[in-house]
């Protein structure tokens, strides 16, 4: 890497040429480090601004009351939001984890190259899809003739979580050893058996690791919910046919309130969820982490 | 995939239950074959379903609808180029400022980082990609877009007034957030996506380029990049249709302000950023027509950009000849 003096050979003398060398790639090494560096400070500072401006405002109030109506509509909480959001992402958890679970064994136990190949593609596809469209989809499939609910807007999120659920499974499915499923076959247990007795319980990890992270993404989506669950009243409720509120949705909407103290609620709102999303990433990857050196070892 | 090589499946002593779990076989590739299927429905209708939402619109304007400038609810008229443009200047210039930063934050990990350093640091870009939207909005708006109106805009516009891009009164909320913003959210894709492909360059070829007395900074740009340069222009295209379809921050950042604007300081309007700030609007058909024809145009450019994205990696793998 470095011209050492090689004893008894010619001697290599850093010349001009080559300390300039050496200083570019110097300039460019640390032009990387700085760059990683801003990514991180920015990161940091979201989150310390989110810390800040959310934590004053965090009250039980605020997440034990709904909102204060009248004049005075300083006060109040935004229990409402929560709830809804935990209806909505649970029931969009519930859609969304036994059909990417059965899309996930379909690709890697069941089905030939190609057809997997499809199925990857279309599930790219949704991947890539702008959650918006994924809401307007909704809104033209539902919404047009039968209204906001949040049944509509938990099936937004459902089609989100789909390509992930699915995605992360079939890769932990692809870490299984082959031979595993050889020693079942060779006893004698089905196909199915397998499947379910032997494969799945090696990948609960991979499986677990998946769904939080989806779960972490669909708590945090707000366009999906905007056509299909957004104007909803300002009441704790778990009726899925009408629109509930939910955290996204009501920062979305107290952002752009001129009243500071809407602002300042929209903050304690952000803490919760940011809270909840980097809580749930951090666990994630550590399970991960933790299966994939298990299985290292194993 | 892999499991069909062996051998069918079938067991070869099928004395006890081989009836029973042939019948459980066939279940559940049923089963599992039918979610499948269902996926691939699901995709068609999404697409199916949003053309035939929009179809009101597309049969009342057309393909003029594409380069018109009109939205006017009074009488029933819209279009879409204002937002258009919008899209296409945040996209570019956003891609332009993250695409450097996230390939330097690549290398960084997979080349020049301490190894103690490589896990935590990637961690926290990746949490960067977590952090909503809506909560990067938000900052966006009130802490961000601030600061953008006070100190870069003034800057800016003081050093670079002389470009029509960088005059005009500094404001809070306009293009220049939303560009930022979207960097934001770029970043991290293309960077873990960049050092994934950093980190699967053949050691021995590094190891020749050190070989031959290369400096880190030469090994880079004669064998790293060179070798994964159709991965990274994927990441690089991948991260831009991130930015491409980001509906809530921008809405939060960019103003809503329907019409062309040569000047970054002034607000604008992204497809998306329509599409979500008319959610109340959404009333009258035609009105709602085109704000579904509107995601039409946006869902025709995203799958062009992964097209594009798909194409670009199936042609350097071939180059590369694996």
């Amino acid at each position: 890497m470095n011209e050492a003096a090689v004893p008894g050979g010619p001697r290599l003398v850093a010349s001009g040429r080559v300390r300039r060398r050496k200083l570019v790639s110097r300039a460019m090494e640390s032009v990387a480090s700085l760059a990683s560096g801003l990514a991180v400070l920015v990161l940091g500072v979201v989150v310390i601004s989110v810390l800040l401006r959310g934590l004053p405002a965090l009250s039980l109030d605020l997440v034990t009351t709904t909102p204060s109506t009248g004049f005075d509509s300083a006060g109040g909480g935004i229990a409402q939001a929560l709830v809804g959001t935990l209806v909505l992402v649970g029931a969009a958890t519930a859609m969304a984890l036994p059909f990417g679970l059965l899309v996930a064994v379909f690709v890697s136990e069941f089905s030939d190259r190609r057809l997997a190949r499809v199925i990857r593609l279309a599930l790219d596809v949704l991947n890539g899809m702008p959650s918006i469209v994924i809401g307007i989809f909704v809104f033209a499939l539902f919404v047009l003739a039968h209204g906001q609910s949040a049944l509509a807007g938990s099936f937004a999120l459902a089609v989100i979580m789909l390509p992930l659920v699915a995605r992360s499974t079939a890769e932990a499915l692809a870490l299984v050893p082959q031979g595993l499923r050889e020693a079942s076959l060779a006893l004698g247990i089905g196909r199915w058996r397998t499947i379910v007795q032997v494969v799945l319980p090696t990948t609960l990890g991979g499986i677990l690791t998946g769904t939080t992270l989806a779960v972490g993404r669909a708590a945090g989506e707000t366009a999906p919910l905007l056509f299909t669950s957004s104007l909803a009243a300002d009441e704790i409720s778990g009726d899925v046919t009408r629109p509930l509120a939910s955290i996204p949705v009501t920062i979305f909407t107290y952002a752009e309130q001129p009243d500071p103290v809407y602002h300042q609620q929209a903050w304690a709102a952000a803490l919760i969820l940011i809270a909840f999303v980097l809580v749930a990433n951090v666990l994630a990857r550590a399970a991960l982490a933790r299966s994939r050196r298990r299985s290292a070892r194993g | 995939m892999g499991a069909s090589g062996a051998a069918g499946g079938r067991p070869l002593l099928s004395a006890r239950g081989g009836r029973r779990s042939r019948i459980g076989d066939r279940l559940a590739l049923g089963v599992t074959g039918s979610a499948a299927a269902l996926t691939l429905v699901l995709v068609g209708l999404l697409i199916w379903k949003v053309v035939d939402g929009a179809w009101p619109a597309i049969a009342r304007f057309g393909i003029p609808f594409v380069w018109e400038r009109v939205w006017n609810p009074n009488v029933d008229v819209y279009s879409a180029l204002p937002a258009i443009y919008g899209t296409a200047v945040t996209t570019l210039v956003a891609t332009l400022i993250a695409a450097p930063i996230a390939i330097a934050i690549g290398l960084y990990l997979a080349e020049l980082a301490p190894r103690r350093a490589r896990g935590p640091v990637g961690t926290l870009v990746e949490l960067l990609a977590a952090v909503p939207s809506v909560v990067l909005g938000l900052w966006g708006i009130l802490v961000l877009g601030p600061f953008v109106r006070d100190h870069i805009e003034h800057w800016l516009g003081g050093a670079l007034g002389w470009i029509p891009l960088f005059r005009g009164q500094p404001q809070q909320a306009g293009l220049l957030p939303a560009i930022l913003i979207l960097s934001i959210m770029i970043v991290p894709i293309t960077a873990s996506l960049s050092r994934e492909l950093f980190l699967n360059v053949p050691r021995e070829l590094k190891e020749g380029a050190y070989g031959l007395g290369l400096t880190r900074w030469e090994m880079i740009r004669c064998v790293v990049l060179p070798y994964t340069k159709g991965g990274v222009t994927a990441a690089v295209v991948l991260g831009a249709g991130r930015a491409l379809g980001e509906a809530i921050a921008v809405t939060q950042v960019i103003g809503g302000f329907w019409g062309i604007n040569t000047s970054f300081f002034a607000p604008g309007e992204t497809l998306a950023s329509r599409i979500a700030s008319q959610y109340q609007g959404a009333t009258t058909g035609l009105q709602a027509a085109s704000l579904v024809y509107l995601a039409v145009i946006l869902l025709v450019l995203t799958l062009l950009f992964n097209a594009f994205a798909q194409w670009v990696v199936s042609r350097s793998t071939i180059q590369v000849g694996r």
